[in-house]
């Protein structure tokens, strides 16, 4: 019997294995929503915006390693998706992105709710298409999921013009899928392999630099036996946090503009940087002629293009991170194991515990204002670190980079790459869909909550419980200290003036609203939120709003030149070392 | 350096567009691109003239190569290869010019393809050189209009990389 495209479309979501669809509803989509009414099998999850809805996918996507699936409407619908699909796009996050077209009769008239959205997504997707002919449907399905999976991940859109959604044809299903221009590499090269190995062996002062490819290869094993076998510091990219424990004595935590003080020194002293699944981003290399100096650089990664981009690089190996390490593995086990590496790392390490205790991360605690290091250290300790942390953009989302301390991979969900404030709370909702009894709590600020505000409706009708925590500094934060500290305390449009009181925007929504004003509300408030099973759960954090993060490395410098939090005498004493 | 890149693709909608807009997109620069189908129509063979340090051309191939619908990237700089362009050129010398003209294009093995009361219109095809040279020579006696094709290349048999 001969199926609608519609029919064909969920069918094929089916062989997929798809069980969330974050969506939303528009003219030229009707067709496909209607055969979803009666659909048990696939939950099409409706936001409250189209931005709620990839950003959500994403978290998905990033939660569970599966691929996040969105469908949207034509024109207005399918744009509402650009800044997430770039998003995923920078950080590499597998999505199949449907969205609806004109009919094909109407393609390039300026029909109502016309965008060329492949044309608009060229640039931020792996692979886009515009399918012309029903009968090419699940061909096109089958591959977009391979492509978006595959390789470097990313994210594909099939622009689907009414009139093939509307036609028929026989569904058959593409068992295998074949391009043959896509092969990705996943074994490296032996011989370079051999090279690196050698070079390891031989180094004196290596550091580790693992990034997000580490978590989407599945490596944390693999990367925590090399750091091991070979004792080497490791230290992490936004993204790479959680490749490698944070609470492990070889974890030196994030490195670059707001890096701890080890990591970038460690860098910076090397004499070879082992980079893992990183793309020498320049938030990380800050500037790179003087990167790492006495460094050989090996780097491994699975898009050739990340290698020689940004940085000089030594000994390139282009493999999947995980495969590559495991070889890596032999070969230094073959050829290595005699050595003493602990005796021979001894001094590196002990230089790098030094400059650990000599600048630690902290803030200066106060006893009447809450600082939002604070908040972020009792959610760490509250939750024993065992939850799925989004973030938001600015400096919640370095500050939950620094204070939370991450174990495991795929446990910190942040833009990285693109920065875009309101990903942390949609993002969270997909976290939760793929993981309904995990605690998932997006780290936010007062800023970056209200893009995505709108999506405590999706929260709350479907019971997710997901935390907010708001670090409500009724600023810009970022933006402000960046005013602060690089344009004459000049606060140009960076003062939030009304900021709403999210707790009784929580309640509008049904959600619950909680909110601490002193440092010793910050636990208890916590506490009870956490107790909230049923429903999302906004605590809104009154922060020092003069708070700024550190330390800093100055757009453009090099990553030793910091900038450290002025101490005063009496808070000498308070100061708190985070270990 | 300059270099010439030859792109295998599928041909396929919006192609030429994902290879243009990378290099928009990504700051390259173009100097000349040329586009057809190979003997299998289901592939095209773009030709790109380049410019760019190591690293920069690094970084083109490899882009390039990234695209899902590319098939095949040579870069030719390290290959011995034969590159042709052709170009049409209007030229409307005066009366006492026009032998001249024609003498031009017999030395440059070009060939009238039009002419009019007051204009020959000439086709010339070669190397780089060989154009540039031609069109040194023929600009004194007024160019109305000029077209190139852009570069194509393609390896010389029984040549491997040097
Ligand atoms: C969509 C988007 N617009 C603008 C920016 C630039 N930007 C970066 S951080 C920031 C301030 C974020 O404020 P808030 O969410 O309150 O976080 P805070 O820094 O105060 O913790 C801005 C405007 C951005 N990253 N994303
Ligand atoms: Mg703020």
């Amino acid at each position: 019997m001969k199926k609608t495209g519609a029919e064909i479309l969920i069918e094929c979501l089916k062989k997929e294995g798809v069980k969330h669809v974050f969506g939303y509803p528009g003219g030229v989509v009707l067709n496909i929503f209607d055969v979803l009414y009666d659909e048990k099998d696939i939950k099409l999850i409706l936001t409250r915006h189209e931005q709620g809805a990839i950003h959500a996918a994403d978290g998905y996507a990033r939660a569970s390693g599966k691929v996040g699936v969105a469908l949207v409407t034509s024109g207005p619908g399918a744009t509402n998706t650009v800044t997430g699909i770039a998003n995923a796009s920078m950080d590499s996050v597998p999505l199949v992105v449907f969205s609806g077209q004109v009919p094909t009769m109407l393609i390039g008239n300026d029909a109502f709710q016309e965008a060329d959205i492949v044309g608009i997504t060229r640039p931020c997707t792996k692979y886009n298409y515009l399918v012309k002919d029903v009968n090419d449907l699940a061909q096109t399905v089958k591959e977009a999921f391979y492509i978006a999976l595959t390789g470097r991940p990313g994210p594909v859109l099939i622009d689907l013009p009414k009139d093939v959604t509307v036609g028929k044809t026989d569904f058959v299903w593409p068992e295998h899928v074949k391009i043959r221009s896509y092969n990705p590499t996943y074994e490296g090269n032996k011989w370079m392999i051999k090279q690196a190995a050698h070079e390891i062996a031989k180094a004196k002062k290596p550091v580790i630099m693992a990034g997000g490819g580490v978590i989407i290869s599945g490596a944390s094993k693999e990367l925590k036996e090399l750091a091991e076998l070979m004792h080497i510091p490791v230290t992490m990219t936004l993204m790479g946090l959680g490749g490698f424990p944070g609470t492990h004595s070889l974890s030196m935590g994030m490195l670059g503009m707001h890096g701890t003080y080890y990591s970038n020194m460690a860098v910076q002293n090397s004499d070879l940087i082992i980079g893992i699944g990183v793309r020498f981003d320049d938030r990380v290399t800050g500037k790179t002629a003087s990167f790492a100096p006495h460094a050989k650089i090996i780097h491994i990664d699975i898009d050739p293009t990340s290698i020689r981009k940004n940085v000089r690089v030594d000994i390139p190996v282009v493999g999947d991170v995980k495969s590559v390490l495991r070889e890596m593995l032999k070969v230094l086990k073959e050829e290595g194991v005699r050595e003493q590496w602990s005796a021979i790392r001894k001094a590196w390490l002990k230089q790098i515990e030094q400059w650990k205790h000599e600048r630690p991360l902290t803030y200066n605690y106060e006893e009447n204002v809450i600082k939002p290091q604070f908040v972020v250290e009792k959610i760490y300790e509250v939750t024993k670190g065992d939850a799925i942390i989004c973030t938001e953009v600015g400096q919640n989302q370095m500050w939950a980079a620094q204070f939370y301390k991450y174990d495991k991979p795929r446990r910190l969900l942040s833009s990285g790459g693109l920065g875009t404030m309101g990903f942390g709370f949609p993002a969270a909702i997909g976290a939760q869909f793929a993981y309904p009894d995990a605690l998932v709590i997006d780290i936010a600020g007062d800023g970056s909550i209200q893009m995505n505000i709108q999506e405590l409706a999706t929260a709350v009708i479907n019971k997710l419980p997901v935390k907010v925590a708001i670090l409500n500094n009724h600023y810009l934060g970022m933006v402000r200290q960046w005013q602060e500290m690089f344009f004459k305390e000049r606060y140009s449009y960076s003062n939030l003036d009304v900021v709403p009181d999210f707790v009784k925007v929580a309640e509008a929504y049904g959600a619950k609203g909680f909110r601490a004003t002193k440092p010793r509300d910050v636990e208890p408030v916590i506490r009870e939120a956490l107790k909230v099973k049923d429903r999302p759960v906004f605590i809104d954090f009154l922060v020092d709003w003069k708070e700024k993060v550190f330390p800093m490395v100055p757009a453009g410098a090099s990553i030793d030149e910091m900038i450290f939090e002025e101490k005063k005498e009496e808070e000498e004493k308070k100061l708190r070392a985070v270990k | 350096m300059r270099h010439t890149i030859s792109v295998l693709v599928e041909n396929k909608f919006g192609v030429l567009s994902r290879i243009s807009g990378l290099f928009s997109g990504r700051g390259y620069n173009i100097e000349s691109l040329s586009v057809g189908e190979t003997i299998d129509p289901k592939i095209s063979v773009m030709t790109i003239v380049t410019k760019g340090d190591d690293q920069i051309i690094e970084q083109i191939t490899k882009q390039l190569n990234k695209l899902i619908d590319v098939i095949k990237v040579v870069d030719f700089i390290e290959i011995d290869h034969v590159e042709r362009e052709m170009v049409l050129v209007k030229v409307a010398p005066k009366k006492e010019n026009r032998i001249e003209v024609l003498k031009l294009v017999e030395i440059f093995r070009g060939r009238i393809v039009d002419s009019g009361a007051a204009t020959f219109t000439i086709e010339i095809t070669g190397d780089e050189g060989k154009i540039n040279a031609f069109i040194e020579l023929i600009t004194p006696f007024g160019i109305k209009e000029f077209v190139r094709t852009g570069k194509v290349a393609i390896a010389r048999e029984g040549t491997k990389r040097q």
